[in-house]
């Protein structure tokens, strides 16, 4: 095994005493349990070939969509890159509008110009993606840099994954929020692995937020399997951010169950040992916490159950939306080329 | 929306390029331009290697942090790449970042923020996203700029979809295309000259904007068309001037703008002169000079007498040695042997 999970370096942000109330912890375990929901649905349908989009489904790494965006408002925004569907999601982007661009439909949320990997919802604050990895990096610090300058009171939040701090483009809008203080929190995905390439062909032996860190901004690792550790962070960063302090860098490690992309797991073709991923799934997000909940007495059976149907009902009713929207006519291939 | 209302408000719109009235330097009017558009919207920043040198990028600059702050006149770290995405995310929210460079052999590090991202944010987000980005770079040439100092890179960017291109070539439209770029909603680079940069000119006061897309006829003549932007044309110019002693008269087109390119104005001259020449700053090949020959096959044939001719630079690299550089880049001479032999036939 070579990434077994290791809590090392893991800074902890939540502290035992800290007192939520049910609701918000309910609240959390629910959107995950939402997006993992959702993504099985995709997953299990993806082979009748209807969703004619790359897909990259977040299986396994739910808690750190959800931890950070609990820590926002609505009108901040958020940015990430190809692995879209979780920060949309736990943003509050509207999923029958997500599942009609999965559809290549219409109403598609980018009217089937984006597929799986631009997703965006202007009105929640999801304000962009790329497809491109790094690439969606600068422009969150732009937007950053545009609430600073008008005053305006939103932050911004860049999702990335581990590779995509090997990117030029990472360290050149790193260094231009630094010395900017710019109201933006990086969010860095570490689940190891860039499709089939292990970090440690790709990367020094360093820890990847110790190079942030040396930007002079306050970096750290922490446990991305946990919701509450992830809250706890992203919300001293998105504190720092909004006060006029500047950026901060969080890794986050988590493991992606499935592929890089498609919708099954593919460690049996030899790149990761299929029991690293049995050994993650004992760490899984959403299961510890289902477990601490119910330890607090924060959950039941019966409320879990309820969920599980309210939830089952959304995303039959979201996907029948989109089997049954129009797809777009030839005449939408030149709108919107350029702007008003 | 300051930008329309300011612009509407102005009747400059309306101004024509007088022969009488203020006389000003190119770069005096890029600077009265970006000055004027500092003043009429907050959402307006210019930013830059150097803009806040004692004397400015290239003197275009100069002053305009003392006069605005440096909150909205900035130097930048090297980092074009990083730099152009966060322009197009800071165009994204609203703003109107002018980012200037003194090469746009610098671009081609920023190439995936331009033509994935920026060009693409509009479209991809169905309408809506959109981005009033300019991208200023100014064309070297001379005393040792060389291969990697001079590139004239417009015509790997024309075929660009989302992206506006404007090559001024007077102080007139350097001023009036520079704020019509900026009031305009859309990634646009403008393609300056830095031998364009040396001459004088007639510019009004105030606001105005000269039309993005819109060719001018710089002379009129039957002979043929000459058709290009920017120094090219200011060469072609020359030869017209020196050819005309001799009988010889075309249709001389400052395009302005290559993306969108003004067609209507090539068809309707060369409808009456059946033959046509283009002439670029840059490559031949693939480029301008390839995109308006092709275009006029493909559209105008039956218009034309003889075939199209152009005139851009060689399939090889721009030599640093002054001797070389001789050689490389087309010159009066040669625009005039091409003319003569166009009008002879
Ligand atoms: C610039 C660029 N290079 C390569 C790719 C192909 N690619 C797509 S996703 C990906 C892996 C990125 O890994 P990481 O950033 O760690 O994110 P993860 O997929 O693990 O979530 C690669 C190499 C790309 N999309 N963009």
């Amino acid at each position: 095994m070579r990434y077994p999970y290791n809590p090392e370096n893991f800074t902890s942000f939540h502290s035992s005493e800290t007192v939520y109330d049910k609701a918000f912890l309910t609240r959390l375990y629910r959107e995950m349990l939402r997006i993992r929901r959702i993504e099985e649905e995709i997953a299990s349908r993806y082979h009748e070939d209807e969703m004619k989009s790359p897909i990259h489904l977040v299986i396994g790494q739910e808690s750190t969509a959800v931890g950070v965006c609990a820590a926002l408002e609505k009108t901040d925004l958020a940015f990430c890159g190809h692995r879209t569907h979780g920060v949309y999601l736990a943003k509050g982007g509207d999923l029958k509008a997500m599942m009609s661009e999965l559809y290549c439909r219409a109403n598609g949320c980018a009217g089937s110009r984006g597929g799986s990997m631009h997703l965006f919802d202007k009105s929640v604050g999801m304000e962009s993606s790329s497809a491109i990895v790094a690439g969606s990096i600068p422009t969150s610090v732009g937007a950053a840099f545009a609430s600073q300058r008008r005053k305006d009171k939103f932050i911004c939040v860049s999702f990335l994954g581990d590779a995509a701090t090997e990117e030029g483009a990472f360290w050149e809008a790193l260094n231009f929020a630094a010395l900017h203080k710019l109201p933006i929190v990086f969010i860095c995905e570490n689940n190891f692995f860039s499709v089939c390439s292990p970090l440690e062909v790709r990367q020094p032996k360093v820890a990847i937020y110790k190079k942030a860190e040396s930007f002079g901004v306050p970096s750290v690792q922490i446990d991305g399997t946990k919701v509450l550790e992830v809250y706890a962070a992203a919300r001293q960063a998105v504190e720092r951010a909004r006060s006029g302090a500047g950026p901060s860098f969080i890794e986050s490690v988590a493991y992606r169950y499935l592929g890089h992309g498609g919708a099954t797991d593919d460690s049996a073709s030899g790149y990761r040992d299929p029991a690293e991923v049995e050994h993650w799934r004992e760490h899984d997000p959403i299961s510890t916490f289902h477990d601490f909940l119910v330890s607090k007495s924060q959950l039941t059976a019966t409320e879990i159950e309820q969920m599980e149907k309210e939830i089952r009902s959304e995303v039959l009713s979201a996907f029948e939306h989109a089997i049954s929207s129009p797809e777009p006519g030839e005449e939408e291939l030149m709108t919107h080329v350029y702007s008003d | 929306m300051p930008w329309a209302e300011a612009l509407i408000a102005s009747k400059a719109e309306e101004v024509e390029v007088g022969q009488e009235g203020r006389i000003l330097s190119y770069v005096d009017a890029l600077r009265e331009a970006l000055s004027l558009a500092l003043d009429l919207d907050p959402n307006v920043f210019v930013l830059g290697q150097g803009v806040n040198d004692p004397r400015g990028m290239f003197g275009v600059t100069t002053g305009l942090h003392e006069e605005f702050g440096v909150e909205r006149v900035f130097d930048t770290p090297l980092s074009e790449e990083g730099l152009t995405g966060i322009c197009a995310g800071a165009a994204l929210v609203g703003m109107r970042p002018v980012y200037l460079h003194n090469r746009p052999d610098f671009l081609l590090l920023a190439f995936n923020q331009i033509v994935s991202h920026a060009s693409k944010f509009s479209w991809m987000d169905n309408g809506k996203g959109r981005v009033p980005l300019v991208i200023w770079s100014a064309i070297g040439r001379g005393w040792g700029s060389g291969a990697q100092h001079s590139q004239a890179i417009q015509g790997l960017l024309m075929g660009v979809p989302g992206l506006k291109i404007i090559m001024p070539s007077t102080p007139y439209d350097a001023k009036g295309l520079m704020l019509a770029a900026i009031a305009d909603n859309n990634p646009t680079l403008i393609f300056e000259h830095r031998w364009s940069m040396r001459s004088k000119g007639h510019v009004p006061e105030g606001t105005y904007k000269v039309p993005i897309g819109k060719g001018v006829y710089r002379k009129r003549g039957t002979d043929l068309t000459v058709v290009g932007t920017s120094h090219a044309l200011e060469v072609a110019l020359e030869a017209m001037d020196e050819l005309s002693p001799q009988g010889i008269s075309a249709d001389v087109i400052d395009l302005r703008t290559i993306k969108p390119l003004d067609e209507e104005i090539i068809f309707e001259s060369l409808k009456k002169t059946g033959k046509i020449l283009v002439v670029d700053t840059g490559w031949q090949m693939a480029g301008v000079c390839a995109e308006i020959g092709c275009l006029v096959a493909e559209k105008a044939f039956h218009d034309l007498k003889g075939p199209v001719r152009r005139i851009g630079l060689p399939d090889s690299h721009t030599p640093a040695g002054f001797s070389l550089e001789q050689y490389y880049y087309p010159n009066k001479e040669k625009m005039m042997g091409v003319i003569k032999e166009m009008v002879e036939k």
